[in-house]
């Protein structure tokens, strides 16, 4: 790449263009991955900021802000979408699998850089996009689609006319070829581009969970787009797809955008196990324990996503004999995170743990995830899901699976990462107090919830009964000691980048034995020019 | 072991004390739900009004059980590990990565819960979602944001049940958000059938301490059943998100004894006579007499 662009005085540097050059033409893996980190993390302000007014919202009963309903809507559907698609998978996916994966299978690059470009400039084409529809006509008058990020017809349809969510499915649509285009890249280069002696049975941990992750979103991402391209022929074109007055269904639809749809909820997880179990296994100080084990519990966890997307469905009125199949099927995904959990617990007995930040978050999230894990078995079974289904215990069963499965495995791999990415160390202070802060914040607002939903409290309700008041008002305290845990986040990323402590080659030590631990902290601009051969 | 169950009694105690807090903020009765509607603070179900919620309690019950033992396992063996394997504890880590042995025991243990789960989890299943021999219907159309209930074994009559200003919930003590101001009316012990469509967007039929919920789809007739012994008034809410009013369409069923029912039915369609009770199943006497 360096040929392609060289400093125009001639004289021999690391290859680095000029600014402009460097950052809006890049083909550059480990850059591009730093803009998906900075991207993912403007994302997570935005869509952080949206749930934070929900709470504030929810934290007495009656109306506080929220005088349009409707912006109440707009927010859940937006703070979805959002941590979704530009935050949880450009962070995970885009960012650290861009940064990591060549350099833990020895490749100097991704095999299509330009293509990498390329999918990461759709991403902020996407953001403008969606956060244009704000300020839009959507349902009649008000402005914004506010109709939750599953799209349900025929509220996305007859029940938002304005434009508002036609700049959504094109916004959904740039990211989703960017996520197609980025599984494309990742497949390839980890088929193709593994040093020389390192075979698949070989290969790091987290490069097997990208490739898992890769095909999921190969597969599954072109079924989203075609029912996003269904609503928008629906809504533009005098088709009748989900349109029963033209002989459509509307649950055609949830069928399509749920076999996307839970594949997508572990493309978003299965990085982060990635990551996780080379953080525990560097601060264990000891191999991972059942490696093959791990690596195929996360294909067999990939294949079975496929094949249980109804569960998400059990109140639309579906057939007896379909919903036992969809919990058999459901349930059985158990048995490979299981695998997981305890594969993790093994790795650490008879280890010498160390408490690193990073590790925190590692623990962390094994715990929360074995009770998002848990609480996905209860609803898995549709004779309980009944009246659980479209409840808070369901908002808090994924944001158990998700603010603090995925999020926390992104925390844990920014701190695991931070000095290989930057170059230097952050301030150990700062990251407790954002580890205790964000901690016990999430699980303040979430575990309430569990108490609401069983007691019956609907999602995405701008206003409830006097009668769920005191959970709300502990969640929503709990939405602002994690606000005070973010704040701690950015004053540990402001002070580390205004003390620039130096990071060493590879500052954990013996534990991390992965090939980015060869390399100088942040590595050259191009690396492995001689590629490693693996023993 | 003596660390893991030092963890596991903190643990305990930790959610005895916030089951405590719960009940002392709100009175300790209140940490018991009532039947019927939410109770502020509780920690569970709401109590059950149907045989089929009955069921489901029991399942729950259960189920919780077990993935409270899960999280208690892998509690405890964290807090063993953390004490026992921390660097100062064990200064040398051992190289261990394989047993093949224990290795089959975590994929075979899970698999013996999977089943277990299965076997408990599938007769229930079939309880609720099997509709039995019913002896009246109700039909339930989901409008934007509005519930109208149509008696069709009763002459067909029908009327619009919307949410109950607050002012008015305020003046007659009823629960705000959760109060209509015309309910669906249905006798007790009755085993009623209910058909739920929509007329505009989705929405979804819900009653808690029935154990039913069920979407209004456009376009298609969704069948769900309860029976319930106690009368009383019972409380639910649309959900599935329906656009700007969806937190503001309740449901509120009034279950009365059959005599009682009879007489309202009078009330709203007054050329329907009363037919006997064993005659009112809707596949015996269709729309039983008068009205249309």
């Amino acid at each position: 790449m360096a040929s392609l662009y060289p400093a125009a005085d001639g004289h021999h540097d690391d290859g680095k263009p000029a600014f402009f050059r460097r950052w809006f033409y890049s083909t550059n893996h480990k850059d591009i991955g730093t803009m998906y980190l900075w991207f993912g993390m403007l994302s997570g302000l935005i869509g952080g900021g949206l749930s934070f007014m929900m709470r504030l919202e929810l934290g007495e009963p009656g109306i506080q802000f929220f005088t349009n309903y409707h912006t109440y809507n707009v927010f859940v559907s937006m703070h979805g979408l959002i941590m979704i698609f530009f935050m949880v998978m450009p962070a995970l996916i885009g960012g650290f699998g861009n940064w990591f994966v060549p350099l833990m299978i020895g490749a100097p690059d991704m095999a299509f850089p330009r293509m990498n470009n390329l999918s990461f400039w759709l991403l902020p084409v996407a953001l403008v996009l969606l956060m244009t529809s704000f300020f839009v006509p959507g349902a009649g008058a008000d402005n914004g689609f506010g109709g939750g990020w599953v799209m349900y017809p025929p509220l996305s349809t007859t029940g938002h006319s304005g434009p508002a969510f036609d700049l959504i499915i094109m916004g959904l649509l740039a990211a989703g070829f960017s996520s197609i285009f980025g599984a494309i890249n990742f497949i390839t280069t980890i088929l193709n581009m593994r040093a020389p002696g390192m075979t698949m049975h070989k290969m790091p941990l987290f490069a097997w969970s990208v490739l898992v992750t890769a095909f999921l979103l190969l597969l599954a991402l072109p079924v989203l787009a075609a029912a996003l391209f269904m609503l928008f022929f629906d809504r533009n074109a005098g088709t009748g797809f989900f349109n029963p007055a033209m002989g459509g269904d509307p649950e055609m639809f949830q069928h399509l955008f749920w076999f996307f749809g839970h594949p997508e909820v572990y493309i978003m997880i299965l990085p982060a196990f990635g990551i996780i179990s080379h953080v525990v296994s560097t601060f264990s100080r000891k191999p991972i324990f059942g490696y093959l084990g791990m690596a195929y519990a996360m294909v067999s966890i990939g294949v079975v996503g496929f094949v249980v997307w109804a569960h998400h469905m059990y109140t639309v009125g579906m057939d007896v004999d379909l919903k036992l199949y969809f919990m058999v099927a459901t349930l059985v995904i158990a048995v490979p995170t299981g695998i997981k959990i305890f594969s993790w617990l093994a790795t650490m007995w008879g280890g010498s743990i160390t408490f690193a930040i990073p590790m925190l978050w590692a623990i962390a999230f094994i715990f929360l995830f074995v009770i998002g894990g848990v609480t996905g078995v209860v609803l898995a079974m549709p004779a309980v899901d009944v009246v659980l289904h479209d409840t808070y215990y369901v908002v808090a069963h994924f944001h158990y699976v998700l603010s603090m499965g995925a999020v926390f495995g992104i925390f844990c791999g920014f701190y695991y990462w931070f000095g290989k990415i930057f170059g230097v160390m952050y301030n150990k202070v700062l990251a407790h107090i954002h580890f205790w802060l964000f901690f016990i914040g999430v699980n303040l607002i979430f575990f309430p919830q569990h108490f609401l939903g069983l007691n019956g409290m609907p999602r995405r309700y701008v206003d409830y009964p006097v009668e769920f008041t005191f959970f709300n008002q502990l969640s929503t305290f709990g939405a602002l000691v994690t606000l005070a845990g973010t704040a701690a986040f950015f004053i540990m990323l402001i002070e580390a980048f205004i003390i620039r402590r130096p990071a060493e080659d590879n500052y954990w030590g013996e534990g991390a034995t992965t090939l980015e631990w060869t390399l100088p902290s942040p590595p050259p601009y191009h690396q492995f020019n001689t590629l490693p051969r693996i023993k | 072991m003596r660390a893991s169950f030092i963890f596991k009694g903190l643990a305990l105690s930790a959610l005895t004390a916030t089951a405590l807090f719960g009940a002392s903020h709100f009175g300790l009765d209140s940490a018991l739900a009532e039947a019927g509607k939410p109770t502020d603070g509780a920690l569970y179900l709401q109590e059950a009004a149907t045989p089929t919620a009955t069921e489901l309690r029991w399942l729950h019950d259960v189920v919780m059980i077990i993935i409270t033992a899960i999280v208690a396992l892998v509690t405890g063996l964290m807090a063993f590990i953390f004490i026992r394997f921390n660097k100062k504890a064990n200064p040398v880590p051992s190289r261990t990565s394989h047993n093949t042995l224990l290795e089959v025991v975590w994929t075979a243990a899970p698999v013996a819960i999977v089943l277990t789960l299965i076997a408990i989890a599938t007769q229930p299943l079939y309880n609720q979602d099997v509709i039995p021999e019913t002896e009246m219907t109700v039909k339930v159309v989901g409008n934007q944001w509005n519930w109208t209930y149509v008696y069709p074994d009763h002459g067909d009559f029908d009327f619009t049940s919307s949410l109950l200003p607050e002012e008015d919930a305020k003046a007659q003590g009823r629960p705000y958000l959760l109060a209509a101001d015309e309910a669906m009316v249905v006798p007790a012990k009755t085993k009623i059938r209910v058909l739920v469509t929509a007329s505009d967007v989705l929405h979804s039929f819900a009653m808690p301490s029935f154990a039913v919920k069920i979407d209004a789809v456009p376009g298609r007739i969704n069948e769900t059943w309860f029976v319930v012994d106690e009368p009383g008034t019972y409380y639910g809410q649309c959900s599935e998100i329906c656009g700007r009013e969806h937190a503001f369409m309740p449901i509120e069923i009034k279950v009365v004894p059959q005599n009682e029912f009879v007489a309202w039915v009078q009330t709203r369609n007054p050329e329907y006579a009363a037919a006997p009770a064993t005659q009112q199943d809707a596949s015996l006497t269709p729309a039983a007499t008068g009205g249309n």
